[in-house]
């Protein structure tokens, strides 16, 4: 059986620094930029409580207070004319200040403006379903239920909806690996099969067109290109390669690794 | 009258007769093979390609049927999920004897880009599979020559034997 490492703190260590670019924050403007949404504003802040908003490419971006969530939106519907819900989602902040990050994307089609509000919550703290307001907002929660876990109030039908009924984790939250845990790498063998038979299914195979660091002299890290001949190795030893079985194959000469020779001439 | 009778129901029975029957069998088989309209993602749609009019399976005897229980190629045409491997092993239960199974394009065959979570890295890990495609996707022309193989697969099997019994456990 595959060995499993826990990857609780991947969040902690980033471990992709170095391989993706991080693109610089967009601008906030400040609210009163805009006298559309200054007024959005005042109205929301005249009945509850904002604890930030900003403008960030051309949408205003309000941070509420989660029990609020229902009357917020609501007069954004009614009184703003916000009249679609056009996206719901999470955040996960888990590692760094042990919250989620909730946003509703609104969208007002006769204003041609949109709104994003915002609030934070713990772990595991259910939230107030706008299912009520939104019928939109019935798969896009189930979705947010089904990858993160957050559990929600007053959802009509509370239940996973990418994933099936006896997943167990929730995959977008950062501390799921990608290839799954333990659970997720066996799910098929043991759903179909049973856990017995395990052992004469085998662990899976991941990784089949594994491209060996140095099969090419050019082929690097990913997001890098680096000239020809650089150090790639970063302190890595080199691994003899074999490409054949040891006895060797009759009337075939055995590839010995030690008698090549790499032609670093380009224009030969 | 005849020299030489030969009493064809003693020593060593119907040897000719025997092989024309398997080989009749097999001609059968192999030109008549249904697949189960099966598409997964992107390789479906080469399939569809495949059973359209340009590539025209049709002329093979190879007509996609809509049910498991008519049909006796399953040709695994994409992304197997892990929520829908127990489908995919109820629907290979359901086809009747004789049944092969062809694995189309990477994703199939290993789980090909999608190296994640929720994605089965091979269906040969849950049905047993007998002809693998390389490609992403595998042009129609290959899938053909897939079907081809599978043909001379089937030609070269003995017909009378009860079909060796092709399970993962
Ligand atoms: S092998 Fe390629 S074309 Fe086929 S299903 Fe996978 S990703 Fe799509």
């Amino acid at each position: 059986m595959r060995r499993y490492s826990p990857k609780d703190n991947v969040q902690k260590k980033p471990y992709y620094t170095d391989r993706y670019y991080v693109a610089p924050q967009v601008p906030k403007l400040d609210v009163e930029s805009d006298e559309e949404f200054a007024s959005d504003l005042a109205a929301i802040e005249s009945k509850f409580t904002v604890s930030e908003s900003y403008i960030q490419l051309d949408q205003l971006v309000v941070y509420i207070d989660i029990a609020d969530n229902l009357g917020v939106l609501e007069l954004l519907r009614d009184e703003r004319a916000y009249t679609q819900l056009s996206e719901l989602s999470a955040i996960d902040w888990l590692a760094k200040d042990g919250k989620f990050e909730i946003f509703y994307q609104l969208l007002s089609m006769s204003r041609r403006k949109r709104i994003r509000i915002k609030a934070y919550i713990d772990e595991a703290q259910p939230v107030k379903s706008v299912q009520s307001l939104w019928r939109s907002a019935d798969w896009s929660e189930r979705e947010m239920y089904d990858m993160f876990g957050i559990k929600l109030i007053n959802h009509p039908f509370p239940k996973r909806i990418l994933m099936p009924d006896d997943w167990e984790g929730f995959p977008l939250r950062k501390s799921y690996p990608l290839q799954g845990d333990e659970a997720a790498s066996w799910y098929e063998v043991d759903k179909i099969f049973g856990k017995e038979h395990r052992e004469t299914i085998g662990a899976e195979l991941r990784d089949c067109a594994k491209v060996d660091r140095y099969d090419t002299e050019r082929f690097s890290r990913l997001g890098f290109e680096v000239p020809k001949g650089a150090d790639i190795s970063g302190g890595e030893k080199r691994k003899k390669v074999q490409y054949q079985e040891d006895g060797g194959v009759f009337l075939i000469d055995r590839f010995d690794e030690e008698k090549t020779v790499i032609i670093r001439d380009k224009d030969r | 009258m005849a020299q030489h009778q030969v009493d064809y129901t003693k020593d060593g029975g119907l040897p000719i007769a025997l092989t024309s029957v398997d080989k009749l069998i097999n001609w059968g088989r192999s030109n008549s093979l249904w697949p189960l309209t099966y598409g997964l993602a992107c390789c479906g749609i080469e399939l569809m390609a495949s059973g359209a009019s340009r590539y025209d399976f049709d002329r093979f005897g190879t007509i996609f049927r809509a049910s498991p229980r008519q049909a006796e190629v399953l040709i695994v045409a994409g992304t197997l999920t892990k929520k829908h491997a127990e489908f995919i092993r109820r629907l290979y239960d359901q086809m009747t004897e004789p049944k092969w199974v062809i694995s189309m394009g990477s994703c199939a065959n290993t789980g090909g880009m999608f190296n994640t979570y929720a994605t089965v890295q091979g269906v040969d890990r849950v049905i047993p599979v007998d002809l693998y495609l390389p490609g992403c996707a595998p042009r129609p022309e290959t899938l053909q020559y897939a079907v081809m193989m599978l043909q001379q697969k089937i030609r070269r099997e003995s017909a009378n034997k009860a079909q060796k019994k092709k399970r993962l456990l």
